[in-house]
């Protein structure tokens, strides 16, 4: 079976975000990048299912700018074995990666499609899903667990009540949720092999895919500062405030 | 024209090639997740986690410019020194015992083995199954080791070693032991020797109560006619230049680890004085936290890039070993001060093992004296530019 699991390169999570002065978007300039946390669960995951024998190939796919290739290498580096770069410099959002993604499952044909559940710049949390849909193929989104059968994959979920048990008759879509592995160091041996692994570099018409944007961004703004506290000065204060101030009870 | 990045002005990023950053996050992430949360402890108690080896085994740490057909990952100068950083970031001890393994073991036994020597030692090695340690320094020969008294005497089969090591890294835990000797077999010359543990007449007795690089093992190294048979002998090896060659690489390693040690300082200064309210307003707001921390800034930026330089002159071997005496020495010794006005900044805190700068500071004493005392490298670039040898 060949596992394709999608990365995205973000800004790294230790970065502290900063807003453009034009409010058009984040500062990306001499900023840290790296692969999206969730999509290193995912490659993790497809590369411990090939160590376990239940993969044969592991295939990476980035759709961002000529740099997202570093973030494929990262993936090589911890065991995948080649990679695609669909190379765009404009934005692409999440319907038009899904679009991409779908291409490249029908070029491809692999028998599992494992993403991150979400990326941690825009957060959407969507590309996976519309990509399941896209293909008419069954998703188990936010995996904590999974496990490869016969013709079919157990993915245990993280929903908000508790886990909840699926069964996905292969090819399917998994997104990882954080609990799923905890992803390995790349080693230096293997960082050095990755610089001879292939990495196919296509633009978004060599798949005839049109990925211009369906959503306007009006504008970006920091979040609101968290304001101090108060000390009240006794219970019925407080209740008081949460009665008619917060509106809570 | 851009806005400046505090904590990279000269922006290292953009020298570094994809595959050196992506050892050095790499390292970072190993030593910030696996070896920080260790790290007060080992201190506080005095111990070694022997499993440290075997993590930085499996990560390719240990000998990294190596070549794959020894063990290693073949990397370069460069990406070497940002691991030491990486490493030094969290603790001095650390990283010398990474640099011993590295520099000191794998690259004599590299570059002065034969082929069966380099085939039998060096992949266990770059894997952490065997820890290496290095016999130079004895109690009566530091700055001088040409003054040492370390015997091989020549005997059938093999050579007889005597004599007593100090100040060895490792040695407490080492399966073997690269000892330097003088061989009346060599004239007198001084030459390796690979000794095996479980030598008869070889022991290692652990030097307890250091103040400084607590989370590493130190300890000696006797030879009591300690027999070793005639493969022990590195061969491609004869007088000083043997340890000065393995010394070379660890001293250029070292000024990477203590740019770390003190980014580390820097960086928890800035912090802490942007978080410390007194009389109604950060010490941040004060004019003389500024300059410290600007200081910090110039030293360390500087620093780097003269790490980087001669890395890269490694790389293209046009490098001479005074390049490595001279950042050794600088390095060395503006980390040492930026880590004693971190502990000054840090006030009453910055005596607590929680705020790790007065573990960083003690270190560096260590770091500022070992491998060449800072004294004795600046002797060393006095005689390249005068011709005149100052210490003898």
């Amino acid at each position: 079976m060949k596992i394709l699991v999608a990365v995205k390169r973000v800004i790294d999570y230790n970065v502290k975000i900063r807003v453009k002065a034009d409010n058009s978007g984040v500062e990306t300039q001499n900023v840290k990048f790296s692969m999206n946390p969730f999509d290193e669960i995912a490659v993790e995951e497809a590369v411990r299912l090939k160590e376990a024998g239940k993969a044969a190939e592991i295939v990476v796919v980035s759709v961002g700018p000529a740099a997202a290739s570093e973030t494929l290498r990262t993936a090589l580096a911890m065991g995948a074995d080649r990679g695609i770069l669909v190379q765009s410099d404009d934005e692409v959002q999440p319907l038009a990666v899904a679009k991409l993604l779908k291409a490249l499952v029908e070029r491809e044909a692999p028998g599992l499609i494992i993403l991150g559940k979400q990326a941690i710049d825009d957060d959407s949390n969507q590309t996976g899903q519309m990509l399941a849909a896209l293909l008419g193929r069954p998703q188990g989104t936010f995996a904590s667990k999974v496990e490869i059968g016969a013709d079919a994959a157990t993915v245990t979920r993280e929903v908000d009540g508790g886990l909840e048990t699926v069964s996905l008759k292969l090819p399917a879509v998994v997104t990882t949720d954080l609990r799923l592995n905890e992803p390995r160091y790349a080693s230096l041996p293997n960082i050095m092999k990755a610089k001879k692994k292939p990495i196919d570099t296509l633009s978004p018409a060599d798949l005839g895919i049109d990925v211009s944007a369906r959503l306007v961004t009006l504008k970006v703004e920091e979040p609101p500062r968290r304001k101090a506290g108060i000390k009240v000065p006794d219970v019925a204060t407080l209740v008081d405030k949460l009665r008619n101030e917060a509106k809570v009870i | 024209m851009q806005q400046i990045k505090w904590d990279d002005p000269f922006l290292l990023e953009n020298q570094l090639s994809e595959d050196e950053k992506m050892v050095r996050d790499a390292a970072h992430a190993y030593c910030q997740e696996k070896l920080q949360p260790r790290v007060m402890k080992a201190f506080r108690d005095e111990t070694f986690d022997r499993d440290i080896m075997t993590e930085m085994g499996e990560m390719g740490l240990l000998g990294p410019t190596i070549p794959e057909e020894y063990g290693g990952p073949g990397v370069n100068h460069v990406a070497y020194g940002l691991i030491s950083r990486e490493v030094e970031r969290v603790d001095s001890g650390y990283r010398s015992a990474m640099s011993v393994q590295s520099s000191l073991v794998m690259h004599p036994i590299f570059s002065y083995g034969t082929e069966e020597q380099k085939k039998k030692y060096l992949p266990r090695l770059a894997t952490g199954e065997i820890v290496g340690c290095f016999g130079l320094t004895e109690p009566d020969a530091g700055s001088d080791p040409g003054g040492m008294r370390t015997r091989a005497k020549k005997v059938d089969g093999g050579y007889v070693l005597t004599g007593t090591k100090m100040w060895i890294t490792n040695s407490p835990i080492a399966d073997i032991a690269i000892v330097w000797a003088k061989s009346d077999a060599h004239d007198g010359k001084i030459k390796g020797f690979i000794v095996e543990r479980g030598t008869k007449g070889f022991s290692t007795p652990k030097i307890e109560g250091k103040l400084s690089l607590r989370a590493s093992i130190t300890g000696e190294i006797v030879l009591d006619e300690a027999f070793v048979p005639d493969d022990a002998l590195m061969p491609n090896a004869t007088g000083l230049g043997g340890p000065f060659g393995c010394l070379n690489k660890a001293r250029y390693g070292i000024a990477w680890g203590v740019i770390g040690a003190a980014e580390f300082c820097w960086h928890a200064s800035r912090q802490y004085m942007l978080d410390r309210k007194q009389f109604g307003r950060p010490l941040a707001a004060n004019q003389i936290p500024q300059l410290k921390l600007a200081n910090m800034m110039t030293e360390i930026t500087l620093g780097l890039q003269a790490c980087v330089r001669v890395g890269r002159m490694m790389d293209d071997g046009t490098w001479a070993p005074e390049a490595v005496s001279l950042i050794k020495r600088n390095n060395c010794g503006k980390a040492l001060d930026i880590a004693r006005m971190a502990r000054d900044m840090h006030g009453g805190n910055g005596i607590s093992e929680e705020f790790h700068v007065i573990r960083h500071m003690v270190n560096l004493e260590t770091v500022n004296t070992y491998e060449g005392a800072h004294d004795v490298h600046a002797l060393i670039l006095g005689r390249a530019m005068t011709g005149i040898q100052a210490f003898s």
